[in-house]
């Protein structure tokens, strides 16, 4: 009864790139408070990011998306993680949990969605970012150079008076500099950010994405960019996935996705960011909520507040099948095999 | 005019560094029925402008009129007159909903307080009116806060805000919390109230394509003054200060090509 929704040989990334990370069925199963019983957070996900790639993972609060990141690094001690993460050949689920701490800050490195709670009040800017660098056993003053060097490298004025200064003297955009400045201090071949300009104001965000897009560009460095809004991934990501209850319903490149979405629910996510270059008289919404994974609805988690569901996608949960341009699960593609 | 704002200064003390005036000579209106965008990025002031707006702080220097009244200066029956009239929804949907209160008696509370509705069956009628004006199911009126999404809890706060009937609605950042995906539903319903029931909109926020489909009219703040202030089509089709550029030129636009080509152009300039 339960169709077969492994992706149809093993996943990709982007045309034109070496495969640097990738996931294979991945699952995440989390405890529920009391008892025994678990909950399915993450629910069989395949994908691939390439060398110096840019991938975002978009989808609605509660879809999944930092368990889904947090499990690549191993970073929630209660969830289960299965499957396959593999990172630059290696099994990341089968490393022990010291090998695991060199991955983390060494070749993968993650931005929060919630910087300012990351950061120590009582540390200065300098010693948080050299941090990194010394738990792995980087000299004082090898790691001070080094930490002057990325804050530099992220466009932070008098960053070397700035060393000695503390978080609360920061304003929110520099904060998230500092930030950053944590995470590529390692020089790590892929960076996850969480949400990292959601906080922000339009603005800092947009110098936010700047300097990532620069950074990303000169370091190749691999970066998975996860947020809830498709507008802000347009000009940064070149591919974009898109995760709905759990599961992962589109992946493309950003040309194909927006300009021709395959899923109702990434036409949706399009057509729900308000456009400053148009006039309308009614802004689109996507009907409805996402559900919580304990009530995550059969067949097609989308169905109840998809306007083009018919009688399979109440019943049999979609296959990720390929299309043009990329891969996507909805019962719509597969009966016209598209 | 129904509300206007002139000469507002509000400096905050921040002892032990010298105090700080975050609001210089403000002034603006806000006409019957009328949806008006306060745009400006983070510390700009709009939070403050809200607050002195509502009473919540008292401004040194300006006056606040409103139908005639000045409500810094209001007592007694004018000031509850006010208290009544202009009503304030909040950014943080999760928040600003006291947890251990009921949807009913969160939206009932207004009407309880202004005496509105004097008998409980006809507060319950009225709030369940008021629950469906917003979109909510008068069924979940004995559910608390916490087990609505987002979008749902941003909609309590409006139906809470609505149940008395004010002329003006000041919203600060009400969307600023929410998935793209909800947020129009938010937009839209303000849209709907403002167009059913005359209701005039203080819209904050900093995302201008946000306050392009709802306001008609546009203050710009920066740094605590008013730099600009035009209609849709002005600000818009011609803003004159290059920090309303600036503003507009940050807001993404969901199309790749677009955002690459703006990518280009900041990258040269830098
Ligand atoms: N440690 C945990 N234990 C149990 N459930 C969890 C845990 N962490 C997350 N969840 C649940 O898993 C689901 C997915 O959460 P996740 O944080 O990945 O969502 P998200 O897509 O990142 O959303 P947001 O945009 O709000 O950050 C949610 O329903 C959440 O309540
Ligand atoms: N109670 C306070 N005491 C001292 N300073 C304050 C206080 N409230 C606000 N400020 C300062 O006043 C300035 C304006 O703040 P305000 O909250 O009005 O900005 P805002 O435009 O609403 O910003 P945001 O978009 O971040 O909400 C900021 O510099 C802020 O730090
Ligand atoms: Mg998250
Ligand atoms: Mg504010």
């Amino acid at each position: 009864m339960h169709m077969d929704r492994t992706f149809q040989g093993s996943p990709t990334p982007g045309p034109n790139a070496t495969t640097l990370a990738r996931a294979v069925g991945l699952t995440v199963d989390m405890p529920v408070q009391l008892g025994a019983s678990s909950v399915r957070i993450v629910d069989g996900v395949d994908f691939a990011i390439g060398v110096g790639e840019r991938v975002a993972l978009v989808g609605e609060s509660g879809s999944g998306k930092s368990v889904t990141a947090r499990a690549l690094m191993r970073l929630d001690r209660a969830a289960r993680v299965s499957g396959r993460v593999e990172f630059a050949g290696r099994d990341l689920l089968a490393l022990s949990e010291r090998e695991m701490t060199q991955v983390r800050g060494g070749d993968i490195a993650m931005v929060f969605q919630d910087p300012m709670s990351f950061l120590d009040p009582l540390m200065t800017i300098g010693d948080q970012v050299a941090e990194t660098l010394r738990i792995r056993g980087v000299g004082k003053a090898d790691a001070r150079r080094r930490a002057l060097a990325v804050l530099d490298e992220l466009r932070v004025d008098r960053a070397a008076e700035r060393l000695d200064a503390y978080p609360h003297e920061f304003s929110g955009g520099m904060r998230q500099r500092v930030v950053l400045a944590m995470a590529l201090v390692g020089e790590p071949r892929l960076l996850i950010a969480d949400e990292p300009t959601t906080a922000l104001d339009v603005r800092v965000q947009d110098q936010v994405l700047d300097l990532l897009d620069d950074v990303s560009a000169r370091r190749g460095l691999a970066v998975l960019f996860i947020t809830h809004d498709l507008g802000v991934v347009a000009g940064f990501a070149e591919r974009v996935m898109v995760m709905y209850s759990g599961r992962i319903v589109e992946d493309g490149s950003v040309d194909s996705v927006f300009a021709r979405p395959r899923h109702p629910y990434t036409r949706g996510l399009i057509k729900a960011v308000p456009r400053i270059d148009q006039d309308l008289d009614r802004l689109y919404a996507i009907p409805g909520a996402p559900p919580p994974p304990f009530a995550r609805p059969t067949g097609c988690a989308f169905h109840p507040r998809c306007d083009a569901a018919f009688a399979p996608c109440l019943r049999d949960v979609p296959a990720v099948l390929p299309v043009e341009g990329g891969r996507a699960a909805c019962h719509l593609h597969a009966s016209q095999g598209a | 005019m129904l509300l206007s704002v002139d000469g507002l200064c509000k400096t905050y003390a921040s002892f032990p560094n010298p105090p700080v005036q975050v609001l210089h000579d403000v002034s603006f209106g806000l006409d019957a029925g009328q949806a008006l965008g306060l745009v400006g990025e983070s510390g700009s002031g709009k939070s403050t402008i809200a607050k002195c707006l509502m009473a919540l702080t008292r401004p040194e220097q300006g006056s606040i009129t409103y139908d005639g009244t000045d409500v810094v200066r209001a007592r007694g029956a004018d000031l509850l007159r006010f208290r009544r009239d202009v009503q304030m929804v909040f950014q943080d949907p999760y928040g600003s909903l006291n947890p251990r209160m009921t949807v009913e008696e969160l939206v009932g509370e207004g009407l309880l307080v202004h005496r509105l509705e004097p008998t409980p069956a006809a507060r319950r009628d009225r709030v369940a009116e008021i629950l469906r004006t917003v979109g909510l199911n008068p069924d979940d009126r004995g559910r608390y806060p916490r087990s609505f999404s987002g979008g749902q809890r941003q909609r309590i706060a409006i139906a809470r805000a609505l149940a008395v009937q004010p002329r003006i609605l000041v919203c600060d950042e009400p969307v600023a919390a929410l998935d793209v995906s909800v947020q129009a539903q938010v937009i839209n319903l303000l849209q709907d109230m403002q167009r059913q029931f005359g209701l005039a909109i203080l819209f904050i926020a900093h995302d201008l394509a946000v306050v392009r489909h709802l306001c008609e009219r546009i203050v710009v703040l920066h740094k605590g003054r008013v730099v600009e202030q035009g209609t849709r089509a002005e600000i818009f089709g011609s803003p004159r200060e290059a920090y309303t550029r600036a503003l507009l030129d940050a807001v993404p636009v969901p199309d790749p090509a677009v955002g690459r080509a703006r990518r280009r152009q900041l990258q040269h300039q830098s």
